[in-house]
């Protein structure tokens, strides 16, 4: 039953690509911005998780918890006081500024934390299984499928049952005219970066609990996401 | 009676085109302002002006007598600006009724719940009930100039509506219904400013007509006196001199 374990592992760590592809899509989609430095936001806030850990001694999972806000804050910020800033009708321009960050990420995040390999440790739950007769499954695969499942159908719900959706959407599709319903744009978007980086801390914990991470692994997982995104078009999120 | 808008030496270039040249008016509460004029004379532009959406050069823009020349729009719009787009530009993504409750929601600053019942009334009066939960995109002309007037009624207008060509492509019929709904909104006091090509429409709701050719305001009084007025006869209706 080898091919049915391959597919089934496949399918599984699908779950983290589609949780790496989820933010890059969701910014992607509302503002046509293509943020390039994604994968470096997935190893910085998988540091920062790593961080709160190492200070706090908490379990990852309530560590993530903690990092989540400041890492909103960190999007919102990014996106207010950059992105905002080159966002028009010229496409360039972001994606200058994005692939710059990439590179004062990398390079920042070598300075701060070294280029040494780094993992969160979670103990047992790392290598526990459940036995479904023809398969046998990890649990944080596992885990990590079901986080995306859970991600993809809240930004569902967020974006088609909420009023801060539907401003998702009517700024996505248009901005001028969002503006003349009394929506700002531009705090529309920087919602969406921090929602995004919610979600990047989410991916990273995943990651981080996975494999090892060091600074200069984010590239690869921009690319992991772009497969997600373009190859196998997941759905841009705020288009139908 | 205060003045809810008023223009004070209003100048728009774009390159070396001067759209919009010194124009002067005030509109007093309550008041229906028709503006006419042929294409191109800069009166979408005057909108954009009114709005927001275009920063004059130079000239002084007020709003309940406050001043809102630098004001973006979305602040605009929560003080009471509503608008419809000569060419209609629903969120197509989203469903009629909730391009009306995005636009009532931000629009008014309140919860989308205190909203959705006055979003149903205006879809009833503007006849798209039947159409509540179709996507924007698939309606028709007509439908889609409906949803551009029910979507500025959403966002609250109690103070300025500005409706930019909403009768034109509509056939006799439905202009009828068109100017019933405008006419019981402007009876609820609404102040109005219509641009618009379809004169007897136009006439049939406003109190004061304002001529504007290249930029600038050529006459503004009575429709009647102004219809009667050579100038514009000249101008708007293309009559030799």
């Amino acid at each position: 039953m080898i091919w049915l374990d391959t597919l089934v592992q496949g399918l599984l760590l699908g779950g983290l690509y589609a949780l790496f592809a989820a933010g890059l899509s969701l910014v992607f989609g509302i503002m046509r911005l293509v943020n390039l430095a994604h994968g470096d936001l997935i190893v910085l806030a998988a540091f920062v998780v790593l961080v709160v850990v190492e200070a706090t001694g908490l379990n990852p999972f309530l560590s993530a918890l903690i990092a989540a806000p400041a890492l909103f804050a960190f999007g919102w910020a990014l996106q207010w006081f950059v992105f905002n800033r080159v966002l028009g009708k010229d496409i360039l321009p972001p994606l200058l500024v994005t692939f710059g960050l990439s590179i004062a990420l990398q390079n920042g995040m070598l300075e701060v934390f070294s280029a040494d390999s780094q993992r969160i440790r979670v103990g047992a739950l790392e290598s526990a299984s459940v036995d479904l007769g023809l398969v046998t499954v990890g649990i944080m695969p596992l885990l990590t499928f079901a986080s995306a499942v859970a991600v993809i159908f809240t930004l569902n719900q967020i974006f088609y049952r909420t009023a801060l959706g539907r401003a998702f959407r009517a700024t996505s599709d248009d901005p001028v005219t969002a503006s003349l319903m009394g929506i700002n744009p531009r705090s529309v978007f920087a919602v969406a970066t921090g929602l995004a980086m919610v979600i990047v801390t989410i991916a990273a914990l995943y990651l981080g609990m996975r494999s090892n991470f060091d600074p200069s692994i984010g590239p690869a997982r921009l690319i992991f996401a772009f497969e997600a995104v373009i190859i196998g078009a997941l759905a841009r999120f705020g288009a139908r | 009676m205060t003045d809810v808008l008023t223009l004070t030496n209003v100048s728009k270039s774009f390159g070396a085109l001067k759209v919009t040249d010194d124009v002067s008016f005030a509109v007093p509460k309550g008041q229906a302002l028709g503006i006419i004029g042929p294409n191109g004379a800069g009166k979408s532009t005057l909108f954009n002006l009114i709005t927001g959406n275009f920063l004059p050069d130079a000239g002084k823009i007020t709003f309940l007598g406050q001043d809102v020349t630098r004001v973006p729009a979305m602040t605009r719009v929560r003080m009471g600006v509503g608008r419809s787009f000569q060419i209609p530009q629903p969120f197509e993504g989203l469903t009629v009724f909730e391009n009306l409750l995005t636009a009532a929601a931000f629009g008014q600053g309140k919860h989308e719940g205190e909203v959705e019942a006055d979003c149903a009334l205006i879809l009833q009066d503007t006849e798209l009930l039947r159409r509540a939960n179709d996507l924007a995109g698939s309606l028709s002309l007509l439908d889609r100039k409906r949803l551009e007037m029910a979507r500025a009624m959403a966002t609250g207008p109690d103070l300025l509506l500005l409706l930019d060509e909403i009768a034109g492509g509509l056939t006799e019929g439905e202009c009828q219904a068109l100017v019933a709904t405008i006419k019981a909104l402007h009876a609820k006091g609404t102040t109005i400013i219509w641009i618009e090509h379809v004169l007897h429409a136009l006439n049939s709701v406003v109190e004061q007509l304002l001529v504007l050719d290249f930029g600038k305001v050529i006459g503004i009084g009575a429709p009647d006196e102004i219809m009667a007025s050579r100038e514009v006869r000249e101008i708007y209706l293309g009559l030799e001199a």
